[in-house]
């Protein structure tokens, strides 16, 4: 069962296009890089009947310097994001996303929007506190990520995710992220964490480890304790972890607990001095 | 007679000659290379974009084909390893013995080539990023690393564009 | 200047550019599923949701009223299929032994059609309890995977145990094993397992069939065995093997998978199924790795001991293979462990029982080292575990065990100079090229660590004694050569070589020998199968005897036209001359295609030659003793690696791999060295990144390259690779085969260094962070 491509250059045209086959019941996708559907759907796991391309929509291809934030199109491509490098924190884990050549494809939103869990490009911008736009037929709305972000983009039925924001003041702040994998250095990630210091406060947010990407602040709270050792810190920061910890072909639970607990290490190495 | 309206009339540009095809609009910009058009050089090998076999270069940039639709193919130039003519790369892939059941080799050429384009002056790293995309079985990498490194000091000197 | 003999070699050795290397890197070079095929029907297996299953029901109805859909193909009334042991179903009709075993096919006018079609097929199961492991296997009271094996059709040499899940069992026996344990002051007995992988080729398996008439059933096929392909088929199907041709062109990498007949069955029973149209079948890499045969795995327990010196007294082996749900090659695999059990070691007294079990796992086909590799990687373990015990340098303790002439291997032929290479000069040469610090732990950082291991390796081939290899060659008119010969060019550049071979014995210009690259069974003279490494030894025989064939023509013809006893001639240069009075001769292509006289008369027409090569002196195994000749030679290796490890997190990457083989004579030294190169990536690969994970129920949890992943560009170390050269009196200029031998002694070595480095017994693979971290947990240090 062939699915239909439709091509869109604005965002209204690709919201009233999804409303529309929607209305048909044509299964509708947002089609950006297009990586996840074209593999989901060969492995039937999805069944789109249409697909909309969003990549040359101008608003979602907008990667610039504008007032006090760096804003981010979703359609951009993740070596394009490299490349330019605005925000060395979100091109250092881009980086480590499948393989480079992929990456010319794949998308910052559709990482982040996509089914496949780890969604790895969101790790800066729950970070950096950052604000995402959405589309819908004539509505834009402007949210807190954290408000919108709860294991994955709460996004209304036919919503569009159009850019991100970042605040400048990010994009200076120490940095760490680092990707372990079951072994060396391509593949799905173990865990991947990504740590940075602002106003004196680490902040951390994690991939892999759980069936979805988080940052916690109970997890902050005490990774930012200021008269504790180092070990006590993160014997704490294993215990505020509340949900069910994957156990899967990549590791077992027991083993990214460990590989958890050398990485906040590493973060605390590297940033509670900076 | 029934109508299907699922297939269209794509003109794509592969080796910078216009070739038209009548594809249904979910078909890959891979298939349609091999099934349509006959030009076999690029091979599925996980139809999943995680072994490189199928790269392509799309305005000289290195494409999974696989990953790729060919109505999304249509807006842009595209180079097969047919399309190359004497590439100083493949001449070191010979060279260096950088092959031996060659079935990735067409994948890891053309990215190899999109490499030597893009960035002549690639430091270690960067070549390790862009070729860390395609997956050898035969070889041990070493020879694939100095038929590169070969080819980009050319490029570096000048020698190519 | 190399020489052989009296001869000066002047391209032995030389790294000639492969024949088909152009076509390579031009995309011209053509695979099975570059073949036009726009006219094939298209094939898609319906695969069993369950590992251990009674069939209860199949219901086609659905599927059959399917667009496009041209038939259903079911496994009722086709025959028992197999290599070695007749025990599998072509399409499982009552049970189902694997999770993605096939059941039907679905031949449509399209891919998607196919797919459709299949899914649509419905299947009822009564699920029976999973045998999910070796040891699982052989617990008393296990569920049966196959009943009444005994009455299996077996080749010879293959003991299967009714009632039981052993479906062979290799027997050595050597020496007096009281005499060796009381000799032994020092011994361990340890365990060691190895889990299930795959040779994930680039190519997926692919083929195609059509049947063209009564006499001629086209097979097209990404395979090492064509001719067995063509045998199987005419053996299971009762046809005549003259019917059935097939046509392998270049194969995208095989490692041994692809000498197991496999997808050529289902495209024989296809075809048959639309009339004898054609069909096309393409694995999916999914399918690759699920449903087509995969890389063996193996439980061992080794004892072995030593004297208070170091010397080897004693072996006791027991090797449990995982041969999975159908026989195919395993039990052969498990045989060859027992002939190489114990490693280049002077050992008199040996026990060895090696078993090929089934398992409710995907079913084994040979893996590049053909049980070598698993059966290395326990016995280096246990080498170096014993040398720490008896508290001797591992390398100095292999040294002194080394295999030499005089020895007698486990199956008790005697060793000579020339059937088996040299070990000690293997070493020898390591040491230079790979410093040893006796393993050593060397500190470069705060939790990062260096260590050295070593494995030293043999491996000898067990194709039967009956495996032969021919070659035709013909002249065209300007005196070139047609080379033609059943071997595949898979990657190890055979072809070139057989090319190398021919130009140096009939002393002329490479650029003039044509190799045809794709075989055919109906026009090209059989080579066994393109495995066991030794393409060079049976192939380059045949072509020495097709060349002694066309000289013996050349000369003739010459006799006849210049008047002069043959025997005073030679050929060389592209001439046949006069020994004594070179000046006297007729250029090759002046003769290769006849003669004609000045008066008219005409002699002779185009030159055919031939040749043929069958391995001599083999013998069987003894069913007791494992005593016999299995094989020409052995070919043995000393390899190293330098592992940097960081204590703290129990990972590590490679720095530098190190091989020293005895490879007999260099024929193409770039050549031999990428087969080296690339058999230690593998290896290495293996060891370190691959291995199966299944689920309770059985289902493999890793079909993707996405999660089973092979070694990239950048996780690679340094390779060093050097040669000895001790000849193997009876091949081409007495070279070794070196297709495998890189691979071997990865594992071992790897975890030699990795187990010293942190202080831990790895005792399994793959050797991951993970599992490193688990050991280190449970053991006591």
């Amino acid at each position: 069962m062939s699915f239909q491509y439709f091509y869109s250059q604005a965002i209204e045209e690709a919201t009233a296009r999804y409303a529309k086959e929607q209305q048909k019941q044509n299964r509708p996708f947002y089609y950006a890089g297009g990586t996840e559907i074209l593999t989901l759907r060969r492995l039937n796991i999805i069944y789109p009947k249409a697909v909309i391309d969003i990549k040359h929509i101008p608003a979602c291809n907008i990667y610039k310097l504008h007032e006090d934030y760096l804003v981010l199109g979703s359609a951009l491509s993740l070596t394009e994001i490299e490349e330019k490098n605005f925000f060395p924190l979100l091109s250092d884990v881009s980086t480590e996303i499948a393989d480079h050549t992929a990456r010319n494809k794949i998308t910052f939103g559709g990482n982040i929007c996509g089914q496949i869990f780890y969604r790895e490009a969101i790790l800066p911008l729950l970070l950096t506190d950052s604000l995402l736009v959405f589309a819908k037929d004539q509505h834009l709305r402007t949210e807190l990520i954290h408000d919108v972000f709860d294991e994955q983009l709460l996004l209304q039925e036919g919503e569009l995710f159009i850019q991100a924001f970042v605040e400048k003041k990010y994009l200076a702040a120490p940095y760490v992220t680092i990707k372990k994998r079951k072994q060396w250095t391509v593949g799905y990630p173990l865990l991947t964490i990504a740590a940075l210091k602002i106003d004196s406060r680490i902040r951390v947010a994690i991939s892999g480890l759980c069936a979805f990407p988080f940052r916690s602040t109970s997890l902050e709270e005490v990774l930012n304790q200021p008269n504790q050792t180092r070990e006590e810190k993160i014997a704490a920061a294993l215990k505020t972890i509340a949900f069910p910890i994957l156990d899967d072909v990549e590791g077992s639970s027991e083993y990214r607990l460990f590989v958890l607990q050398n990485l906040l290490d590493e973060v605390l190495e590297q940033l509670e001095e900076k | 007679m029934k109508q299907k309206p699922n297939k269209i009339v794509l003109e794509l540009m592969i080796n910078g000659e216009k070739r038209e095809v009548v594809v249904t609009q979910d078909k890959t910009l891979l298939s349609t290379l091999r099934d349509e058009l006959y030009l076999t050089g690029a091979k599925p090998g996980c139809y999943n974009g995680d072994c490189g076999a199928c790269t392509v270069l799309m305005d000289n940039k290195p494409m999974k084909s696989c990953l790729m639709l060919s109505i999304e193919a249509a807006k842009f130039s595209i180079t097969t390893i047919e399309g190359l003519k004497d590439a100083p790369i493949q001449q070191a892939f010979i060279e260096e013995f950088a092959f031996q059941c060659g079935y990735c080799t067409p994948g890891f050429i053309m990215n190899c080539h999109g490499l030597c384009l893009a960035k002549p002056e690639a430091t270690e790293e960067e070549i390790q990023k862009w070729l860390s995309s395609n997956i050898c079985r035969c070889t041990s990498y070493e020879e694939i690393e100095k038929a590169v490194k070969k080819t980009l000091a050319l490029y570096q000197k000048g020698e190519q564009r | 200047m190399k020489s052989w003999g009296d001869e000066i070699l002047s391209l032995i050795g030389k790294s000639v550019i492969r024949k088909e290397a152009w076509t390579k890197v031009t995309g011209k070079a053509q695979y099975t599923g570059d073949y036009f095929a726009s006219d094939a029907l298209h094939v898609e297996m319906v695969k069993s949701s369950y590992a251990h299953a009674w069939i209860t029901s199949i219901d086609t109805k659905e599927a059959e009223k399917m667009e496009g859909v041209r038939a259903i193909v079911l496994g009722d009334n086709l025959p028992l299929i197999g290599e070695e042991v007749i025990d599998r179903p072509p399409l499982a009709t009552k049970k189902v032994r694997y999770y993605g075993e096939v059941i039907a096919l679905v031949v449509a006018d399209s891919y998607a059609l196919a797919r459709a079609a299949a899914a649509k097929v419905n299947i009822t199961y009564e699920p029976i309890p999973i045998v999910h492991s070796p040891l699982e296997a052989i617990k008393p009271g296990a569920p049966l995977i196959h009943d009444h094996i005994a009455s299996y059709e077996t080749d010879a040499g293959i003991y299967p145990e009714e009632g039981t899940n052993i479906i062979n069992r290799t027997k050595i026996r050597k020496g007096n094993m009281e005499k060796g344990w009381n000799a032994s002051e020092f011994m361990i007995e340890e365990t060691f397992s190895i889990p299930l992988s795959d040779h994930a080729a680039m190519e997926t398996r692919t083929a195609l069939c059509e049947i063209i008439s009564d006499d001629k059933i086209h097979i097209i096929t990404s395979s090492q065995a064509p001719y067995m392909v063509k045998k199987i088929i005419s053996r299971d199907f009762k046809l005549s093997p003259g019917k059935i041709v097939v046509e392998t062109p270049l194969v995208g990498g095989g490692y041994g998978g692809k000498a197991s007949v496999h997808l050529e069955i289902f495209a024989y029973i296809a075809s048959r199924a639309v009339g004898g149209r054609k069909v096309k079948i393409i694995n999916t890499r999914e399918e690759d790795i699920t449903v087509s045969p995969v890389h063996i795995g193996l439980h061992a327990t080794i004892k072995l001991g030593c004297a208070a010196n170091g010397k080897l007294q004693a072996a006791q082996l027991h090797y449990i293979f995982d041969g999975g749900a159908y026989a195919d090659k395993s039990p052969h695999l498990a045989t060859a462990g027992a002939v190489d059990c114990t490693g280049p070691y002077k050992l008199d007294n040996i026990t060895c029982d090696s078993l090929c079990v089934y398992t409710n796992h995907p079913y084994a086909a040979p893996f590049r080292g053909f049980s070598h590799g698993e059966v290395h990687f326990a016995f280096e373990r246990a080498m170096d575990l014993l040398a720490q015990k008896v508290n001797i340098d591992p390398l100095a303790f292999r040294q002194l065990n080394a295999i030499k002439p005089g020895d007698t291997a486990p199956t008790q032929t005697k060793l000579n100079k020339s059937n088996v290479g040299n070990v000690t000069a293997c070493i020898e040469r390591l040491r230079e090229l790979f410093p040893w610090d006796g393993g050593a732990i060397q500190k470069v950082g705060e939790h990062v660590v260096r260590v050295k291991g070593i494995a030293c390796t043999w491996k000898n081939s067990t194709i039967g004694p009956d495996a032969a290899s021919g070659v035709v060659l013909t002249f065209n008119s300007d005196g070139s050569i047609n080379l033609m010969s059943g071997l595949v060019e898979i990657g190890t550049g055979t072809k070139t070589v057989l090319a190398q071979i021919l130009a140096e014995k009939m002393r002329m210009d490479i650029n003039k020998v044509y190799v045809r690259m794709t075989v055919d069974t109906q026009t090209e003279p059989e080579h066994w199968k393109t495995v066991a490494s030794r393409g060079t030894l049976m192939a380059g025989r045949a072509v020495l005897a097709a060349c002694d064939d066309a000289i013996k023509q050349l000369k003739q013809l010459a006799s006849a036209i210049l008047h002069a006893p043959a025997d005073d001639f030679e050929v060389g240069d592209e001439k046949v001359y006069l020994i004594d009075d070179p000046s006297v001769f007729l250029a090759v292509k002046d003769i290769a295609y006849g003669y004609v006289y000045p008066n008219g008369n005409a002699i002779g027409g185009q030159i055919i030659a031939r040749g043929s090569y069958t391995l001599r002196g083999l013998t069987n195994l003894d069913k007791e003793t494992g005593a016999g000749n299995p094989g020409p030679e052995w070919a043995v290796a000393a390899q190293g690696v330098e592992v940097e490890v960081n204590t703290k997190t129990f990972e590590y990457t490679v720095k530098k791999a190190v091989t020293v083989m005895d490879i007999g004579e260099v024929l193409n030294r770039k050549a031999a060295e990428g087969q080296l190169k690339g058999a230690m990536s593998m290896g290495i690969s293996w060891a370190c990144k691959e291995g199966f994970v299944f689920d309770e129920n059985g289902v493999l949890l890793n079909p993707q390259l996405r999660t089973y992943q092979p070694i990239r560009y950048g996780e690679n170390p340094e390779y060093i690779v050097d040669f000895v050269t001790t000849p193997h009196l009876e091949a081409p200029y007495g070279a070794r085969g070196a297709g495998e031998q890189g691979l071997i002694g990865m594992a071992g070595a790897l975890a030699n260094a990795l187990s010293r480095a942190l202080d831990v017994s790895l005792q399994s693979l793959p050797l991951i962070p993970e599992n490193i971290w688990k050991e280190k947990r449970r053991s006591p240090h």
